[in-house]
């Protein structure tokens, strides 16, 4: 495996003491970074210490060290997926030919904008769940949290690594703007709409981490197969961590589905709201939000960007090794369009529709877990079935913006819309009956806040009532 | 790619194939005659026949080199008389066979050295003091015509048949692209709507009413005719502000070498670099003391650094032109010693005051810079560790789309100005390059005048003259990467947008040749209309007629 350097201030596999260059500037870059940190970090524990997971190698005993460490000391370190002897580039009009290891002059700028909207992201989801800790259900979670918060803060580190090793000055300029947007700020918000919104409680945050950081999952998927061999292995590696985000996801939501339906149980009515739980129908209603918000961050269904992505080896497909046609010159992908009023399915050429592509990947993924989900109700013997919304329900992107459909994918009219809408998406009252459940932190070690089951076990074989967080 | 055969550029009276070059001994010297009388048989290519006096570039590269020698090794004459050793015919145009089996960017760079080659004449009036007067002793037609609009005086021989005219759009469907739209209007101030009549009848003017639309100066019968140029020659050198004491420079071949991967001359190397589409060149300085006085000068002959720099320069542009088509970025670099550099500017300044061979070398410094500014290509400009990049070569980083100066720690790479850059080297608008980068505050082309002789890169980004100043940490990452974007980048798109950066600034006949006249030319040169299967430059010489699409765009 790669040398690994672990004690330097930056621990990293990319032998950076021998990069006076990026040495130095990664070291201009870090003080800023930690003042980003302590100034739109975690509220409120940031000299706790947290039982954090901390990279310092790739490989399999290494990129998992478990340990106490307050976050402003945890060691953002720099790795990549060791390399691929000769590898070549997987798709597109260079197919076959060597990989590259320097940024193509040709390609700077564009592969500078989709790193740095990658990255944009990844400080913007710490900015948006910032004051979350506040109302933690449990300490387990409020350190899950906290894990999900640093490694984000890591993948940042990965995308101003490439920024500043590749794309000089601008490079270095656009790492320091990373820094400076904020997520909300009217006049230097982050770039992609959705991660201006602040994650007001933890329901929003488990979907936020089901459903938005899989979006990420799928970018990082595609990027990782990009003929930017540093892109590609920087990528790699982030995809281990995101393993973890799905799962706080995943397990977070399941959870409480779980609960709800115990206390659809215990309550005499079946009230789930009367005994202080989540309805599941205000589940689906988050559901449903987050999914639809998701999907837009694709782009696209029919892109000439995406096809230009792909064309040049800069943007793959999520699995590219098990397409059977990298060139995808000649084949098309069926997608439904409105044509004077109503939806017709054009065969797309399969260059444009890369981002549908991806979407559809997604929308699989996304399934899996919601499927498990299911299975946790019917266990329970409660008689629902949670949906993914069709694709085209809510969207504030790609074609079907501006038009209005039901959970089903059906066009229907404006006025059908506004009276439905309140049973499909959340609406002022859930969101504040949510919220309502959230207003007292849980910091007693293994207890569980009423609206939310314990998880199965604890991180890394700790027993449940381990104190995660010292706070 | 290189072509089989190369297009080289040089040549001399001897070798000249298509001209004669005869300095009167009637006139003591002071009237110089250029006779054309081109050789059917002897074009540049095989294909085409160049009947009735019409031409290709062979003939206009002897053009160049005539028009060269009078300025360099002729100080007595103070006239130039432009003629056809041809009966009845002057000239033609550039040959339309030729024309129709070459490349389009051959055609196109063709057209640029050929309007290049008419303002050298135009040049040698207003600046050398060489007048020039054409003798139109038979039909001028398309770029014969353009020939004598590019004199300063048209005498036309009278005789019934001897007509000037532009019948390249009524009978080829494309322009008189020699700057020939231009000069009758803007420079023989033409009435637009008699123009528009001249320019679409194919047979042309003669006679009395040529003079009366001021197509040409006079029409005289055939049996006057010698006596009347003559005349005119006589009262051209009376007028002529001409004082050329002491002797000229005989031009030589320049010493060097070229071929497929470069050229290499005495103080100009252009290495090719094929695989990436660059041209690699290495600038240098003067070195030695300046020449202090005219006697000086000439002393120091034509291997001295103000001749053959510029000599080698634009040998190395011409080659890039025409024979490297495929290199769409030149990189300067230079190397010497800034202090000779501003020194050696400054000596041939004071020699230029008074001495006429030092201000030919003047004008040979802007003409190459001229070209250097038309040619094709993108420029980009590295100053790094023991450049020169002052005053003259200075103007050259000027010249360049972009300019990329290491900032280094100890100061030690500099840029300088000399007065080279106020004023004796203008482009094509009229401005000098500073001008021109500073339209936006003129008061910071007054400040540099006071600048310190040398400029780190700060302080040189300060003041507006570099573009990108990358530390030594940056420096070969950011250049790599902006060479190889841009040469990533269309070539016509670059070609279009730079024609369009570089001339900021008010317009003047030149620039609306190089800009409005060509651009317009060289569309006409894509369009089916001309160039289809039916278009009329294909059916030229054939028994059927050209059919046109009528729709306008």
């Amino acid at each position: 495996m790669s040398n690994v350097v672990t004690d330097e201030k930056i621990p990293n596999n990319v032998n950076l003491s021998s990069d006076r260059r990026l040495q130095r500037a990664l070291e201009d870059w870090q003080p800023n970074f930690i003042n980003w940190w302590m100034e739109m970090g975690p509220e409120g524990f940031q000299q706790d210490d947290v039982y954090l997971r901390t990279a310092i190698s790739v490989d399999h005993e290494g990129w998992a060290n478990f340990g106490y460490v307050k976050m402003p000391d945890y060691r953002w370190g720099i790795f990549l997926a060791d390399p691929v002897a000769d590898r070549t580039i997987g798709f597109g009009d260079e197919f076959g030919k060597p990989a590259w290891q320097q940024v193509p002059g040709e390609h700077r700028n564009t592969l500078r904008r989709l790193i740095v909207t990658q990255g944009d992201t990844e400080p913007a989801s710490v900015e948006q769940q910032r004051l979350l800790g506040l109302t933690c259900p449990s300490l387990y979670d409020l350190r899950n949290l906290f894990q999900v918060n640093v490694e984000e803060g890591r993948h940042l580190w990965a995308m101003v690594y490439l920024l500043h090793s590749y794309f000089g000055r601008d490079g270095r300029e656009e790492a320091d703007a990373m820094l400076e947007r904020r997520s909300g700020d009217p006049d230097k918000p982050r770039i992609l709409g959705t991660f201006n919104e602040p994650c007001q409680d933890w329901l929003s945050f488990f979907m936020f981490t089901f459903f938005t950081d899989r979006d990420g999952k799928y970018q990082l998927l595609a990027l990782s197969q990009s003929a930017f061999d540093p892109l590609s292995r920087t990528t790699r590696f982030m995809l281990t961590e995101e393993a973890h985000h799905m799962f706080v996801g995943e397990t977070g939501v399941l959870r409480v589905v779980q609960r709800s339906c115990e206390l659809a149980r215990l309550d005499p009515n079946g009230d789930v709201r009367a005994q202080g739980g989540v309805d599941l129908d205000t589940v689906q209603k988050y559901l449903n939000f987050w999914f639809s918000s998701s999907l837009d961050l694709f782009g696209g269904e029919i892109s000439s960007n995406a096809a230009s992505y792909f064309a040049s080896g800069l943007k793959g497909r999520a699995k590219e090794e098990k397409q059977e046609d990298h060139v995808a010159l000649t084949g098309t992908y069926r997608v439904p369009v409105m044509k004077d009023g109503r939806l017709v399915d054009e065969d797309v050429p399969l260059r444009a529709a890369m981002n549908e592509i991806l979407r559809d990947e997604y929308v699989y993924d996304c399934q899996r877990g919601v499927d498990k989900w299911n299975r946790t109700i019917k266990e329970a013997g409660v008689d629902f079935e949670l949906k993914l919304p069709s694709k085209r329900f809510n969207r504030a992107g790609g074609i079907y913006a501006g038009m209005r459909f039901d959970l089903d994918g059906a066009l229907i009219s404006e006025e059908a819309w506004s009276a439905q809408r309140d049973r499909w998406l959340p609406t002022d009252a859930d969101r504040a009956y949510v919220k309502s459940l959230m207003t007292r932190p849980v910091y007693e070690p293994g207890k569980m806040a009423q609206w939310i089951a314990a998880p199965k076990q604890g991180i890394k074989g700790t027993p449940l009532d381990f104190e995660y967080v010292r706070h | 790619m290189t072509t089989p055969e190369a297009i080289r550029f040089e040549t001399s009276p001897a070798q000249y194939r298509h001209w004669r070059l005869e300095i009167e001994p009637e006139s003591g010297g002071a009237v110089a005659r250029l006779s054309m009388d081109v050789q059917e048989d002897l074009g540049l290519r095989p294909g085409y026949p160049l009947k009735l006096n019409s031409y290709d570039l062979g003939v206009d590269i002897e053009l160049v080199d005539a028009i060269n020698r009078l300025r360099f090794e002729h100080p007595s004459v103070k006239a130039l008389v432009v003629t056809s050793a041809k009966d009845r015919i002057f000239c033609s145009g550039a040959n339309i066979y030729m024309l129709g089996s070459s490349t389009h960017a051959f055609k196109v760079n063709f057209c640029k050295f050929t309007n290049e080659t008419r303002l050298y004449l135009e040049e040698l009036a207003a600046e050398s003091g060489i007048a020039t007067l054409c003798a139109v002793n038979g039909t001028a037609s398309g770029g014969g015509y353009e020939l004598a609009l590019a004199c300063d005086e048209i005498v036309l021989q009278d005789d019934g048949s001897t007509a000037v005219s532009f019948p390249e759009a009524p009978l080829l469907a494309v322009l008189p692209g020699t700057g020939g739209l231009t000069r009758v209007t803007d420079k023989r101030k033409v009435r637009r709507d008699l123009a528009d009549v001249f320019s679409t009848l194919a047979e042309g003017v003669r006679g009395r009413r040529a003079v009366e639309w001021r197509l040409v100066d006079e029409s005289v019968s055939r049996s006057k005719f010698d006596a009347a140029v003559k005349a005119r020659a006589a009262k051209m050198v009376a007028r002529s502000t001409r004082d050329a004491q002491g002797a000229g420079f005989v031009l030589p071949p320049l010493e060097g070498s070229r071929g497929p991967t470069g050229s290499r001359f005495a103080f100009v190397s252009m290495a090719l670099d094929a695989e990436r589409r660059v041209a690699e060149f290495v600038l240098k300085g003067p070195s030695g003391a300046a020449p202090a006085s005219a006697e000086a000068l000439r002393a120091g002959g034509t291997a001295q650094w103000a001749v053959d720099f510029w000599r080698g320069l634009d040998d190395c542009l011409l080659d890039l032109r025409f024979n490297q088509p495929e290199l769409g970025l030149l990189v300067f670099r230079s190397e010497g010693d800034p202090a000779a550099m501003r020194a050696h500017d400054e000596a041939l300044a004071k020699l230029a005051e008074t001495d006429w061979l030092a201000r030919e070398l003047v004008l040979l410094r802007k003409r190459v810079l001229k070209r250097l500014d038309l040619t094709a290509k993108s420029l980009f400009t590295l100053v790094e560790k023991g450049s020169c990049f002052v005053g003259s070569l200075f103007e050259v980083a000027l010249a360049s789309d972009r300019v990329f100066m290491l900032d280094d720690e100890d100061g030690a790479v500099t840029v300088g100005l000399s007065s080279a850059n106020f004023g004796p080297c203008p482009m094509s608008n009229g401005l000098t390059r500073l001008e021109t980068r500073f339209l936006y505050d003129p008061s910071l082309v007054t400040a540099l005048r006071d600048a310190p002789a040398a400029l780190d890169a700060r302080d040189a980004a300060k003041r507006g003259l570099v573009t990108f100043t990358p530390d030594p940490i940056d420096w070969d990452d950011e250049v790599r990467v902006a060479i190889e974007e841009r040469t990533s980048l269309s070539p016509d798109a670059m070609t279009g947008m730079e024609a369009n950066l570089r001339f900021a600034g008010p317009e003047t006949m030149e620039t609306k040749i190089f800009g409005r006249l060509s651009a317009w030319q060289n569309w006409i040169f894509q369009r089916p209309n001309a160039v289809g299967q039916r278009g009329a430059l294909t059916m030229y010489g054939k028994p059927e007629r050209a059919v046109y699409d009528y729709r306008r765009t």
